[in-house]
């Protein structure tokens, strides 16, 4: 009976899918748990899974998810309040119906478990909360404590196939107990709410009569009670159900291949089209052009799912997770609807979920410890998706206290991975690496969340399988981040065809075509005669080219595949300027060809070392050309660092971008010739006083300004212990107000104000000095303005002015 | 002599055969896919010297391997075109560039010989060992092995 085969495999789809929306309900539901809706949508699905067991004849189930439902309906109606015993109760229930559920998969029994002590749980946690008496037995409760309605319409619909459902319904015969969910019927999707047409007694014991086969949406009985759950609740969501289909996967497969072999037809027909005179067989051949495009978009984007598919599992996740380590975990999703090839999601799944898992249980501390670190008890798990210079970039977060760098060296020691050397030589970096090593753990025990140290190594060869790298950073006390980086592989590509002229070994010469992904092309430059002589200058054995005011490390294509290089006559040079992984080069070719689209085949097995190639293609001519691998060719002609280096460079530019943060600082003269600088955002004013203005009070210098007394110190003789030059031009004095007190410095000279980087070296070499730095070509000290004023006045600031 | 293999009941197997610099050679025609002239190729440049190029094998690009030169032979002239005999491995497909290609022929397993150990190194791993049959005697080749290359220039270095 291949209907109710259909029916039973619908309602395991869909039950499938309730049960992950439950997952998600219920850790939503234990953060608020006076959320009447969800509580409603919850009570919904389960009681849609409950009958729809009952209609099936599944009698353990049907017990199961009623004790669940009774539960639910205590929390709905209010006399109950959720709690974290009560969910985890309930997420037990979701993974037992799981369960009964995988077995009818399998073999179309409910399987064996024993579901008593669960019911007998629920009911304990019923009857303790309410101290009422619970009736544990499923067949006398139901007609006592279940409203006798069904509001939302038994997803399992026979509906999409034939337009009536009367005969549907009325053929298949109960199976045991009442054919339907007491006082429901089968319901249609409907694509909006209908004006129920039927009364539906509240009989438990009433078989529902076949509507007429005429009635094509036979609309669900209207609510006998006032309740909360209205029609319009399940109406949208019936109405965006019907916006999709499900397609099986392989097929979907096979018309992405055919669409493959249609380009590269295309691609040969163009081929003709380019040098044929006969118009109408060009503007067909256009034709083909613009609608095998468009239908190749239209493929790619069917296997194009939003990462938060993946990511829709882990608050339960986290949550069980958080409980069974004693931790507080809060999980923060960014970008869950960056798409993703399927294929590249399936190879993520776990790999992601190991992350989480090591987050939870490595990376977060104890609330205890967070407590005692000045941090909040709750942790933060943050992943985050985006798409970026053709790569998928992919994060977990963890605020955490970090790699215990010192514990993975000792561990890596221990489990003999580096000798006593090496260890001692390896850079943070590499010992963060360790961690990647199979059989490697640092976890004191092995429980069956992880440290059974089969995790990382696994991650980090899953991802590299589908092309991608994986980086782990961390803050010692500030947290850990896992960072994956993914190339967008998709099976047909736009590509730069270049062509590069190599001798043959038997003399003479040929043209080889290979092909550049445009997701790396930033821009061809072409230089002929004097301008390619001259723009193209060597620095250090590199070839390097000045584009618009950089340097452009340059890779001459000949030369990075080692093909023959043959003399050319010829003035003209053509830069392919790429990026790979951040950083530019420039790729050096004989000839440019067009842009096509190419299909990209892998490279068989027996060739997949060789970094400079990401597979080939056949071009228009029937011909194979081989891909470039932009990354591979820049990291074999050490354009680019190694990958391993790759973070640390990063963190090193950051760094570096931090600390070349421009500042304006005003810089002066001291003494006879010193220079010295402060940052200009530390001075008030700059005066200018005569020297007869300047008067002695407490044995110091003090000049009347501005209705105050300001006090002078002259840096010459306070830092350098040099007098003045001149004792008759006026005084050059930089005012510097804290707390409404003010100091004047007096210099010899003030110079000027420029903006620099303040990369400060040297520091605290002398009293009154911060540091040297490096401003406008010359060493110049910085200031040490707070050193200064409490040498000369130790109780300068600790007097608040009036 | 392997006497396991003397009393071993009368078993045929049918060999693809093929000539190599004046040599016959054998493959299971079990592994062997197609047998086809020869195809123009592209060059695979840092690949080891063994892979002469990559051919469309209708719409499939295949490794095309240089049996001569994975055997140590000399190479051959260049006026001389290469046949393909392509054969499937567990790792996939590959393309033998030999000499001739020969017929399909059954030989007895009580005619075969292992190979002796004064042959090259290179040759005995492909080479398991030799049926005598009438005629010059036809070299096994294993399938498996003659894909399985080894280090290829190109390899990603280690920055460390």
């Amino acid at each position: 009976m291949t209907d109710d085969d259909e029916l039973l495999r619908e309602f395991l789809l869909e039950s499938s899918e309730n049960l992950n929306q439950l997952d998600r309900d219920f850790v939503a539901l234990e953060k608020n748990p006076t959320d009447r809706a969800l509580i409603g949508a919850i009570f919904r699905s389960v009681h849609t899974i409950k009958g729809t067991s009952g209609f099936f004849g599944y009698g353990k189930l049907e017990s199961l998810t009623h004790a669940g439902e009774s539960l639910l309906c205590r929390l709905r109606d209010g006399m109950m309040v959720n709690d974290a015993e009560i969910t985890s109760a309930l997420l037990a229930m979701v993974d037992g119906v799981r369960r009964i559920l995988a077995s009818i998969e399998e073999n179309g029994t409910e399987g064996d478990e024993d579901h008593g002590p669960m019911i007998a749980d629920l009911a304990r946690i019923m009857q303790a909360r309410e101290g009422g008496p619970v009736d544990a037995n499923p067949a006398r409760a139901v007609a006592a404590t279940i409203p006798p309605l069904v509001p939302s319409p038994v997803r399992v619909s026979v509906i999409p196939r034939r337009a009536s459902i009367g005969p549907a319904a009325a053929s298949l015969h109960p199976r045991g107990g009442s054919l339907l969910p007491r006082g429901a019927s089968i319901a249609p999707k409907l694509t909006a709410p209908v004006v129920p047409k039927l009364v539906m007694p509240p009989d438990p014991d009433h078989v529902v009569p076949a509507p007429k086969p005429a009635v094509v949406p036979v609309p669900p009985p209207p609510p006998v009670e006032a309740s909360v759950e209205k029609d319009e609740h399940v109406a949208p969501k019936t109405a965006v159900a019907d916006a999709t289909i499900r397609v099986d996967v392989g097929l979907l497969d096979r018309v992405m291949n055919l669409v493959g072999e249609l380009v590269l037809a295309r691609n040969q027909i163009m081929q003709f089209g380019a040098s044929s005179k006969d118009a109408s067989f060009v503007n067909a051949s256009q034709r083909l052009n613009l609608l095998t495009t468009e239908l190749q978009e239209g493929v790619m984007k069917t296997r194009m799912q939003p990462i938060g598919n993946v990511w829709s599992k882990f608050p339960r996740v986290v949550r069980d997770l958080a409980l069974a380590c004693g931790k507080r975990v809060t999980l923060e999703l960014d970008g869950p609807e960056t798409e993703l090839d399927r294929t590249i999601i399936e190879a993520i799944k776990d790999p992601l979920t190991h992350a989480v898992r090591n987050a939870v249980d490595h990376g977060l501390e104890t609330p205890e410890k967070r407590r005692a670190a000045g941090k909040s008890e709750v942790g933060t798990l943050l992943l985050r998706a985006y798409h970026e210079g053709g790569q998928v970039n992919i994060e977990v977060s963890d605020d955490g206290g970090g790699l215990d760098l010192a514990r993975i060296r000792a561990r890596a020691l221990e489990r003999g991975l580096v000798t006593a050397d090496r260890a001692t030589r390896m850079s943070d970096r590499e010992v963060a690496d360790l961690v990647f090593h199979p059989g490697f753990s640092t976890a004191e025990k092995v429980s069956n969340v992880s440290g059974r140290g089969v995790g990382m190594d696994v991650v980090k060869t899953n991802i590299e399988k589908i092309g991608g790298t994986v980086d782990l950073g961390s803050r010692p006390g500030h947290g850990t981040t896992l960072k994956i980086k993914i190339p967008l592989t998709l099976a047909i590509i736009p590509a730069l065809i270049v062509t590069c002229v190599a001798a043959l070994p038997g003399g003479g010469e040929t043209t080889n075509r290979f092909a550049i992904p445009q997701v790396n092309l930033l821009e061809l430059v072409r230089l002929e005669g004097a301008q390619a002589r001259r723009g193209i200058e060597s620095i250090h054995g590199t070839t390097v080219y000045r584009l618009r005011g950089n340097l452009l490390p340059l890779v001459f294509l000949p030369k990075a595949l080692e093909l023959g290089a043959v003399e050319r006559e010829t003035d003209v040079v053509n830069i392919v300027v790429l990026q790979a992984d951040d950083r530019q080069f420039g790729l050096v070719v004989d000839g440019i060809l067009d842009t096509e689209e190419i299909v990209v085949k892998p490279l068989g097995k027996e060739l997949k070392g060789i970094t400079s190639f990401a597979g080939a293609t056949i071009m228009g001519d029937g011909r194979v050309a081989l891909i470039l691998d932009v990354l591979g060719i820049a990291q074999r002609a050490n354009v680019v660092s190694g990958a391993r280096e790759r973070a640390l460079v990063d963190k090193n530019a950051h760094a570096k971008r931090e600390a070349e943060a421009k500042e304006a600082l005003l810089v002066f003269q001291v003494g006879h010739d010193t220079r010295m600088a402060t940052p200009l955002s530390m001075v008030a004013r700059l005066e200018e006083i005569a020297v007869d203005a300047v008067e002695r009070a407490a044995g110091r210098d003090v000049v009347q300004y501005r209705g105050e007394i300001l006090p002078l110190i002259a840096l010459g003789a306070e830092i350098m212990g040099e007098a003045r030059k001149s004792h008759e031009k006026p005084l050059q004095v930089i005012v510097y107000t804290e707390r409404g007190r003010s100091v004047g410095f007096v210099v010899e000279q003030i110079l000027d104000v420029v903006e620099e980087s303040v990369v400060v070296k040297n520091r605290g070499a002398r009293e009154g000095i911060l540091g040297s730095l490096v401003v406008q070509g010359k060493v110049t000290d910085l200031l040490d303005v707070h050193g200064v004023i409490r040498r000369v006045d130790p109780t300068f600031f600790d007097h608040e002015a009036a | 002599m392997n006497a396991a293999i003397k009393r071993e009941a009368s078993r045929t197997r049918q060999l693809c055969t093929f000539v190599l610099a004046d040599l016959h050679f054998g493959i299971e025609v079990t592994n062997v896919q197609e047998v086809i002239r020869y195809q123009e190729m592209t060059a695979v440049p840092l690949a080891s010297a063994v892979v002469r190029g990559l051919i469309n094998l209708r719409g499939q690009i295949v490794t095309a391997i240089d049996m001569r030169a994975r055997l140590g032979f000399p190479e051959r002239s260049s006026a001389d075109l290469p046949m393909n005999v392509v054969i499937r491995t567990t790792d996939g497909i590959v393309s033998l560039l030999v000499d001739e290609i020969g017929d399909v022929v059954e030989v007895d397993e009580r005619s075969y010989e292992r190979a002796p150990e004064t042959l090259a190194t290179r040759c005995r791993d492909l080479v398991p060992g030799v049926y005598k049959v009438d005629g010059p005697l036809l070299l096994l080749l294993d399938a498996e092995r003659i894909a399985a290359l080894g280090t290829t220039a190109g390899r990603k270095v280690d920055p460390s």
